[in-house]
């Protein structure tokens, strides 16, 4: 088990004649993911790399079964990709496109809250489950298959993370991009129920940043219903207020979203918080031996 | 992107969201032109910068001088404008350098019956633009949000059809308006959320927004910042960027497709992905450094980016030792370590170097980096590569 992708997951790629598109692609596909095709309107009938190419994704469900996308849609297309894909009935639609009008996601967010799909991202690195299925741009090799269950906001910073914990021998569940915008289609929230209920993860690690209060709302959610050990970390302890740090949604506005706030918020809710980058697998390591004693 | 109170009041005239009558001037000469084609008795002079606190604000040139005045003849306009345009105005938002002031907006005086705020956000719990009013007008919002969060009042604004007329009137009673000024409210609020929308606007703030004495309800002031990710749908908003007041660094690191932060302290920061960014700078303070720079390469930089950062971080007088930290994911630890050696030849450094490279290609990074024969210092991990550099700034 695991949480939104495994091995059974069959996925197509909308995007998949863009450079970037083609060789994630194939990077999931070496992988061992099931890359059953792809997607660009167009190009519909033709192959490349060994991967049938559809003009709609509609077309490319129908003949391919696909129950996953991979978006690399550019930013003007990236909001129209993902209504396609709820369209089409995908239930898993990771938009990994980074620098989507915000305004358009309000929009596809409305859509997303009465379906039956999820979205994750956009601008994220994806959704690995070591070992069986990734759907995204992160490096493939530092994952290990384990019981942790890892969430972030940021990309780089998850490799970090994700590196720390298999370096400790600590495996991975399914780690899941969340997204660097303001408004994204997965929250931790969401994330959280997910790992709470999925038997094999049997622990949580999570890695917030400044903006927002999405970590704050995760800690009450911690609080009331999760049960499993929970370490984070939360990014952008030193930036300064007003300063957008390379997110969207990573800015200090009006003295909200600071880091200080979360930590607080996290603390109290019974989770391990790493004070630095360095210490996010050990301090997964300690929620775990707390929760055991 | 920002743009100046006067260009966010002209946008507004546009939109059909009422504002004072008033004139650009960038000459003293203009100014008191400008004063007579109002033809009140009194005007109000404001210095255009991107930074609020205007009115209290001083020029370094000229202590005495506020930077929004009220005004009684047109020689008085004159003398005022001659003293702030050229100059440098100091306010708490701008920091200690102050901004040059280049134009000014002349404003017709108005008979002020009450002062309210209004602004328009993107609200994430909300998931979508939200309007904001409070009575507490020419208050900063975030000093509301934090004493009294009861005054301040929101209402969601539909994405495809804009604000709806009960919630314009809702707000209006609520902050207690009467008669005319509901329905000029009403017409106010539904242009200005329309304006929002159809422009992708970030932000849009009116603080104060006024009800006069005559019940009309105007935009004193404008404060407007579009989302930079929809202005490729806005050519008519593009011109409005004004260059002069960004930092030079970040409008050169942002046309490189960096991203790139100007701080205080003295090492310089090159890493990939903002979150592991703000991660490096948290991990330097908390080994007793102070960060330079934020700074990301991005996931995908090519040399030619990663040389211009290289530029960009030395180019700053501050910097004393240069972190350069890598995940390698999609962008490859030998593509970073290539860009760093040809900045070696470009640039050249004259300060110590840091680099912890993990990911992609590391194996093929580390030995192009321990044949190049450079000085550079490598680390083994995060906290490795943070002692290591702030030890550099003590050798």
């Amino acid at each position: 088990m695991s949480i939104l992708v495994n091995r059974d997951t069959r996925v197509i790629c909308q995007g998949i004649t863009g450079k970037t598109g083609l060789f994630h692609s194939q990077k999931c596909r070496e992988y061992g993911t099931q890359m059953v095709g792809g997607v660009t309107p167009g190009k519909g009938g033709t192959s490349i790399d060994g991967f049938p190419v559809f003009n709609t994704v509609e077309e490319a469900v129908a003949k391919t079964g696909a129950n996953a996308t991979m978006i690399f849609v550019p930013p003007p297309g990236a909001g129209d990709a993902i209504l396609e894909a709820e369209a089409a009935g995908i239930p898993v639609i990771i938009a990994i496109t980074e620098g989507t009008p915000v305004l358009d996601m309000v929009r596809v967010y409305r859509r997303m809250a009465h379906s039956k799909s999820r979205l994750i991202g956009p601008n994220c690195p994806g959704v690995i489950t070591p070992g069986e299925c990734k759907i995204g741009i992160m490096p493939g090799y530092i994952h290990k298959p384990g019981s942790i269950g890892l969430m972030s906001r940021s990309g780089t910073l998850t490799y970090e993370a994700v590196w720390q914990l298999s370096s400790l021998g600590l495996g991975q569940s399914t780690c899941v991009g969340l997204g660097g915008d303001p408004i994204v289609g997965t929250s931790f929230i969401d994330c959280l129920r997910m790992f709470q209920e999925d038997p094999k993860t049997e622990a949580i690690l999570m890695m917030g940043e400044i903006g927002g209060n999405a970590e704050e709302r995760a800690a009450a959610y911690i609080k009331e219903h999760v049960t499993k050990p929970v370490a984070a970390f939360i990014a952008g302890r030193t930036a300064p207020p007003g300063k957008r740090m390379g997110h969207a949604g990573a800015i200090i506005s009006g003295g909200a979203g600071t880091a200080t706030e979360k930590v607080a918020a996290l603390e109290a809710a019974g989770v391990v918080v790493a004070e630095s980058p360095a210490d996010m697998g050990t301090a997964m390591q300690r929620a775990i031996a707390a929760k055991r004693r | 992107m920002k743009i100046h109170e006067y260009q966010a009041k002209q946008l507004f005239a546009q939109a059909q969201v009422p504002v004072p009558k008033g004139v650009v001037v960038r000459t003293p000469e203009e100014a008191a032109a400008a004063f007579t084609t109002l033809g009140g008795p009194v005007a109000v002079v404001k210095s255009q910068i991107h930074a609020g606190g205007r009115g209290k604000g001083t020029f370094q040139e000229h202590p005495e001088q506020r930077g929004v005045v009220l005004v009684k003849s047109a020689e008085e306009a004159k003398q005022n404008a001659a003293r702030m345009l050229g100059n440098t105005l100091v306010t708490k938002q701008t920091g200690p350098e102050g901004k040059k002031v280049n134009t000014l907006l002349v404003e017709q005086g108005l008979d002020i019956a009450r002062e309210l705020y209004m602004g328009i956000v993107v609200d994430r719990e909300f998931a979508g633009p939200v309007l904001m009013m409070s009575t507490e007008g020419g208050m900063e919002i975030e000093e509301v949000a934090a004493h009294s969060p009861e005054k301040i009042l929101k209402e969601p604004v539909d994405i495809d059809y804009g604000l709806f007329g009960y919630q314009a009137r809702n707000l209006a009673f609520k902050l207690g308006m009467e008669g005319d000024q509901i329905k000029n409210a009403d017409i106010f609020l539904r242009k200005v959320c329309k304006f929002f929308l159809e422009s992708d606007a970030s932000m849009v703030e009116v603080n104060p927004l006024v009800v006069t004495k005559q019940g009309q309800i105007l935009a004193l002031d404008g404060k407007v910042a579009f989302d930079d990710n929809a202005l490729f749908r806005h050519d008519n908003l593009k011109p409005l960027r004004d260059l002069t007041e960004e930092n030079p660094f970040e409008v050169e690191a942002g046309d490189a497709g960096l991203s790139f932060v100007k701080l205080e302290g003295n090492i310089g920061c090159l890493v990939n992905g903002a979150g592991l960014a703000m991660s490096t700078m948290d991990l330097i303070k908390l080994h007793g450094g102070l960060p330079a720079n934020f700074l990301d390469v991005g996931g995908g930089a090519k040399v030619d980016q990663v040389t211009k950062a290289f530029q960009i971080i030395l180019s700053d007088k501050n910097v004393k030792a240069v972190l350069v930290n890598i995940f390698g994911g999609i962008m490859k630890c030998d593509t970073i370590v290539e860009a760093l050696l040809g900045a070696y030849e470009k640039v050249g450094f004259n300060v110590p170097l840091v680099v912890r490279l993990e990911g992609t290609n590391v194996e093929l990074a580390r030995e192009m980096l321990a044949k190049s024969g450079r000085p550079i210092i490598s680390a083994t991990d995060l906290t490795d590569a943070a002692k290591k550099v702030v030890a550099s700034l003590k050798a």
